[in-house]
């Protein structure tokens, strides 16, 4: 029940990526006929992302994580508008992928990085983000489609207008939304990542739009076309794009299930589990995440007894973090930190499972709570 | 009331804080010294889902709570 970092691998991956490993292990950018052979594949795979998510083949890059391809969209959209501005805005709830970057950025001399809050749902505050990428010397503005750690979906298409407006570009970190709510509009930059979606692990995907100014901020031959150094992973690539198109023909109706098994919980949480608190917007949210905060429980002593009883879910407690800090999504909302769980669902995940988790979840908080004298 | 919680990691603060709470009288406060970066975070949280009054933080990890029920 952890889908939001890795969903299990849809088959469709499992069988491209079998049968890539045969013909894609060549570079492509060699002239022989295997070479050839493996530059064929990969054009194949771009059309078809590229097709999935309704952007032109050479709109469309991949990359080593979805990591990568976030750094290569705001380093390289920074760059890219250097001329024009040194400021990146940023929402409160990015990936901390967004974050660290905006931390460094702010750190070096001339630049500069301004977050733009949230309400206590987890959702984008407009009128300060209409302030902010209006503001003089703003270079990018970048905003997560949806919060990965709470699911609320964010005002994309009316962020996007602001900065439209402003002439600033927008990137949109849609890792948690693709194949499971519609991809937003407005954008110029937009990136996910294989893994959450049902695809192999290690691959990023990037859109830059046509017209778009980016320039890359690692050393390579051609600094305006969006391509990761190195040698691509041309099978999980495949994989890749071939689960993309499997899950987005999947993504209706799995939304429609995951919602009620969603709704499920979030009733069955609250109903069951005395001084519990279900954070982020219970309406505008993604289909199949759901995240909740139990008063006097130990995050990572929960997280644990779960695991035990099979069930893998994560947690923003400052107690599960190498950082030994809250979630920064949840401080931003001012929301419960400690005894944090957050449940995602994917294609493999039952009703049955859901109802296991429901009926084991009070025990285990309750047995935590008594350890600790409530 | 002063309850130091100093090197204590969450959610203990907040236990000795709802442990504590009875013992106030109501309108009266408490004031938690915590040092765990949670606690900011999770003593305002643990007032408005326990109706009580959040006062704010005179000092570096420093909370006070007023009893309002």
């Amino acid at each position: 029940m952890d889908a939001a970092t890795a969903a299990p691998m849809h088959p469709v991956a499992r069988e491209a990526l079998l049968a890539a490993l045969d013909d894609g292990w060549a570079d492509p950018d060699r002239l022989y006929a295997s070479g050839r052979r493996a530059r064929r594949l990969f054009e194949a795979a771009q059309s078809s992302a590229a097709e999935s998510l309704g952007v032109r083949p050479d709109e469309l890059s991949f990359w080593p994580s979805g990591t990568a391809a976030v750094h290569a969209a705001v380093l390289g959209g920074l760059a890219g508008r250097e001329r024009a501005g040194r400021t990146l805005v940023h929402s409160a709830i990015e990936h901390s992928a967004v974050l660290h970057i905006a931390v460094r950025h702010a750190a070096t001399r001339h630049d500069n990085a301004v977050e733009v809050g949230v309400d206590r749902l987890g959702r984008l505050d407009l009128d300060a983000w209409r302030a902010a990428v209006t503001a003089d010397g703003t270079a990018l503005a970048s905003l997560i489609s949806a919060s990965h750690e709470v699911g609320t979906v964010q005002p994309v298409d009316a962020a996007a207008e602001a900065a439209r407006e402003a002439g600033v570009p927008l990137y949109v970190d849609a890792a948690q939304s693709v194949a499971h709510a519609p991809i937003p509009t407005g954008w110029s930059l937009l990136s996910a990542s294989a893994h959450k979606w049902g695809g192999p692990p290690g691959v990023g995907v990037l859109v830059v739009r046509k017209g778009t100014r980016w320039r890359s901020p690692y050393p390579v031959d051609d600094l305006y076309r969006p391509q990761a150094p190195g040698a691509l992973g041309l099978p999980a690539v495949v994989a890749a794009a071939a689960s993309l198109r499997a899950a987005l023909d999947e993504a209706a109706s799995e939304a429609v299930r995951l919602s009620a098994l969603v709704d499920r919980i979030r009733a069955g949480v609250t109903g069951t589990v005395p001084d519990v608190e279900v954070v982020g917007d219970p309406v505008q949210r993604l289909p199949h995440l759901v995240t909740f905060s139990c008063l006097y429980v130990d995050g990572e002593a929960l997280l644990h007894a779960l695991d035990g009883h099979g069930f893998a879910v994560s947690s923003g407690s400052s107690c599960t973090a190498s950082t030994l800090r809250p979630s920064h999504v949840l401080e931003a909302m001012g929301v419960l930190s400690h005894g944090n769980v957050r449940v995602s669902l994917h294609r493999d995940t039952t009703e049955a499972e859901v109802d296991r988790f429901l009926a084991v979840l009070p025990g285990l908080v309750a047995d935590i709570r008594k350890e600790a004298g409530m | 009331m002063v309850l130091d919680c100093l090197g204590q990691r969450c959610p203990l603060p907040v236990i000795a804080l709802a442990r504590s709470i009875a013992d106030v009288p109501v309108g009266g406060t408490v004031t938690v010294l915590a040092d765990d970066p949670a606690a900011a975070n999770d003593i305002p949280a643990w007032c408005r889902m326990k109706s009580q009054d959040y006062l704010g933080s005179p000092a570096p990890n420093s909370y006070t709570v007023r009893r309002a029920t």
